[in-house]
């Protein structure tokens, strides 16, 4: 029960993170943080039900967080080399 | 009806109809490099026409007179399940008549035109449309069936509109030809209507199919048909309430207005009322309508025709109420169409030649039509005069020329109907008698007579003789046309087979001598009076105001001014009433519906304002609404 309550209190804190930080990265790294709160819920909810099902879902997680972080981390590069800055507030140009 | 299929020179009636059709076709389409020789080629086909015409003619003598219908079937037009119409030509005495005065006259008028518009640039085009002209009026009455009619009966509107408008750099002329087509149309659409009536009641549209399902019908089906068909007779020969677009009608050359506007195209609804007499034998009620705007017409036409000091519209207002006449004696049943057809004829060769003759007065004016600056004409132009003269004992109907016998026989016949009504129609076509006498005597004196009231710059000249030929031609038929059909009765013997035998009446309201006289002494007192007003006092050139009647008949009697207020206006309104509501009310609400949600988008689209972190609050949110509303229906 504690890993579940572990689990809420990282969510919690990446959620916070995406909303009000402006670094890209750090922003980036919040999301990471929310989905492996995710994962730690899986695991705790597999443990409790005796089963291996969030088991296997936490690993497919994990590797849609890989996958996620190729794709991410290339689409900050390149915001970075054009603009020479890694603000999310900065690249609002896709507007009315 | 009985009749056979057509053989030896009558299986080739059908080049009356194609060999003027192609020559339009030609002279339209062969375009300048046809100007050198178009003329000629316009005036062959109407020739030929008249040449196959009068074999066809004296083949039908041979025949005993039960079997000279005869038809030549061409194709096979529309067949769709049970609608099937063959294109066929039906030759009957009455057709042939018709086929005789268009091709004849029409001949004539053809060769004067050559003369009369030899200084126009576009003579070719002219004979072009003329061609097109005799056509559609050969097909109109050749027809074997209503569909086929409905045809030809357009294509002489057309005919005239383009005729009409010839001059359309003129506005008057432009104006002239769309009100005639627009008139027309009103007209046209009765007919339309009579014709979808009769496939609706009986399934079929030719003449013999329709007149052998017609026994059966319905009292008010038929009278139904009979007025319809009256109305789209109304139309096109210029009958009340449609006769205004006539007399504007003369803004076209003046051999358009001798060929149709004269002889032939207005008589059209003549014979769509002799035509369609099986309808209206059974119909006494649509008969007495047609008798009723027939003698209407004579009257009102007669008066414009007092009036008038163009001498084109003079005589325009003289071929509506001449065309009166033919309407009136169509109305009175059996016993009229052939006197009908009879005046027709003769009122073909009469008018034609008056109108040549006032185009010949005009081409020697530089075209001026003001009779108010005519006057002493007889001496410089005496051919135009002697043959205008002839018209004129014609019209007037002076015994033995032939407008005596077909106009006399006329008013004898509205006498005789009997009753109230014969008595009242008979009194129309007598007084049309006499005034007739006065516009006609009016015109006379007024262009030949009197002292010359030109324009320093009219040096008038007698016309060239291939303008004088035709009208000597005509002048003739006007001498002795009447006398040639009326003798031992002979014209009604013809048409008897198509129109019915007419009963010879025993009873006769006025004794036809007697009557005679008194017709012969109101035309004298006509005469008389116009002698009066116009010989023995001298014709100022500018029109005095003239009384209250004076200046209504100059103004055609206010039918534009009653058409303008009852249709016109009345019309402008609701299109205006439509136009609001289409631009207020329908418009209106979706241009409101529109507007509100473009609006309403404008504000919403603020709301993407391209920061990412807005965004992920709005998901957050969203994202925790979605899963609160599930856990809320959960629980």
């Amino acid at each position: 029960m504690n890993y579940v309550i572990l689990s809420a209190i990282l969510f919690t804190i990446g959620a916070l993170g995406v909303l009000i930080r402006r670094n890209a990265i750090v922003v980036f790294m919040c999301v990471e943080l929310m989905l492996n709160a995710a994962n730690l819920a899986f695991v705790s909810f597999a443990r409790m039900s005796g089963n291996l099902d969030g088991q296997v879902i936490a690993f497919f997680v994990m590797v849609v967080a890989a996958a996620e972080v190729v794709v991410g981390l290339a689409i900050i590069m390149t915001i970075f080399r054009s603009r020479r800055s890694s603000s999310v507030d900065d690249a609002n140009l896709l507007k009315y | 009806m009985h009749a056979t299929q057509a053989e030896g020179v009558q299986s080739l009636v059908w080049l009356l109809i194609a060999l003027p059709l192609a020559s339009a076709a030609v002279l339209l389409v062969g375009g300048r490099r046809t100007d050198k020789w178009g003329h000629l080629l316009g005036c062959a086909t109407p020739l030929a026409g008249f040449g196959i015409g009068v074999a066809a003619f004296v083949q039908m003598l041979g025949y005993p007179a039960e079997e000279r219908a005869r038809t030549l079937h061409l194709y096979e037009w529309i067949a769709v399940g049970g609608f099937n119409v063959d294109v066929g030509l039906l030759l009957d005495p009455l057709s042939v008549s018709f086929v005789l005065l268009i091709t004849g006259v029409g001949s004539l008028i053809h060769i004067y035109s050559i003369g009369y518009m030899s200084h126009d640039t576009d003579r070719r085009r002219f004979f072009a449309y003329l061609n097109l002209f005799i056509a559609a009026m050969l097909l109109l009455v050749l027809a074997d069936n209503y569909l086929a009619l409905y045809v030809g009966w357009e294509g002489v509107g057309l005919a005239s509109y383009l005729l009409i408008g010839f001059w359309q750099f003129k506005p008057s002329a432009a104006v002239a030809a769309k009100k005639a087509f627009v008139v027309n149309r009103v007209g046209d659409f009765g007919l339309s209507v009579a014709i979808m009536v009769m496939f609706g009641a009986f399934g079929v549209v030719s003449f013999t199919g329709v007149f052998g399902a017609v026994e059966g019908a319905s009292k008010g089906l038929v009278t139904a048909v009979g007025l319809l068909l009256l109305l789209g007779a109304c139309g096109k020969s210029a009958q009340l309430p449609l006769q205004t677009w006539l007399l504007d009608a003369m803004e076209g050359p003046t051999p358009v207005s001798a060929l149709i506007h004269a002889a032939t195209m207005v008589t059209a609804g003549v014979y769509l009322i002799v035509r369609s007499g099986p309808i209206f034998d059974l119909s006494p009620d649509a008969r007495l309508v047609v008798a009723i705007v027939g003698a209407a017409t004579l009257l009102v036409g007669a008066i414009i025709g007092c009036a008038k000091d163009d001498i084109k519209k003079g005589l325009a207002g003289s071929t509506m109420s001449q065309i009166g006449y033919m309407i009136l004696a169509a109305g009175l049943g059996p016993v009229g169409y052939a006197f009908a057809i009879m005046h027709l004829l003769t009122h073909g060769f009469f008018k034609a030649g008056l109108f040549l003759g006032a185009g010949s007065v005009m081409h020697a004016m530089n075209d001026e039509v003001d009779m108010r600056r005519y006057g002493g004409l007889y001496r410089v132009m005496p051919w135009t005069f002697v043959t205008f003269g002839f018209g004129y004992l014609a019209i007037i109907g002076i015994p033995p020329f032939s407008g005596f016998f077909s106009k006399d026989k006329i008013i004898e016949t509205a006498f005789n109907k009997g009753g109230t009504s014969g008595w009242i129609l008979g009194a129309c076509a007598l007084l049309g008698a006499g005034i007739t006498a006065y516009y006609m005597t009016r015109m006379v004196l007024m262009t030949f007579f009197g002292e010359r009231r030109w324009s320093d710059d009219a040096h008038p000249h007698e016309s060239p003789p291939v303008m004088v030929g035709p009208m000597v031609l005509l002048a003739l038929g006007s001498i002795f046309a009447g006398l040639l059909l009326t003798l031992g009765g002979r014209f009604q013997d013809f048409l008897a087979p198509v129109v019915g035998e007419s009963p010879e009446h025993g009873v006769h309201a006025i004794s036809p001598v007697v009557l005679t006289l008194i017709t012969l002494l109101v035309v004298i007192g006509g005469g008389i009076a116009a002698y009066v007003q116009y010989g023995r006092r001298t014709v100022p050139v500018v029109a005095p105001a003239g009384s209250f009647a004076t200046v209504a008949a100059r103004k055609d009697l206010y039918g534009d001014a009653i058409n303008e207020s009852l249709i016109m206006r009345p019309g402008q309104w609701l299109t205006r009433l439509t136009v609001f509501f289409d631009s207020r009310g329908v418009d209106g609400l979706v241009n409101t519906v529109a507007a509100t949600i473009g609006g309403t988008s404008g504000r919403v689209r603020r709301l993407q304002t391209g920061f990412v972190r807005s965004y992920a609050l709005s998901m957050f949110f969203g994202a925790a609404l979605v899963i609160g509303a599930l856990l809320l229906v959960r629980l």
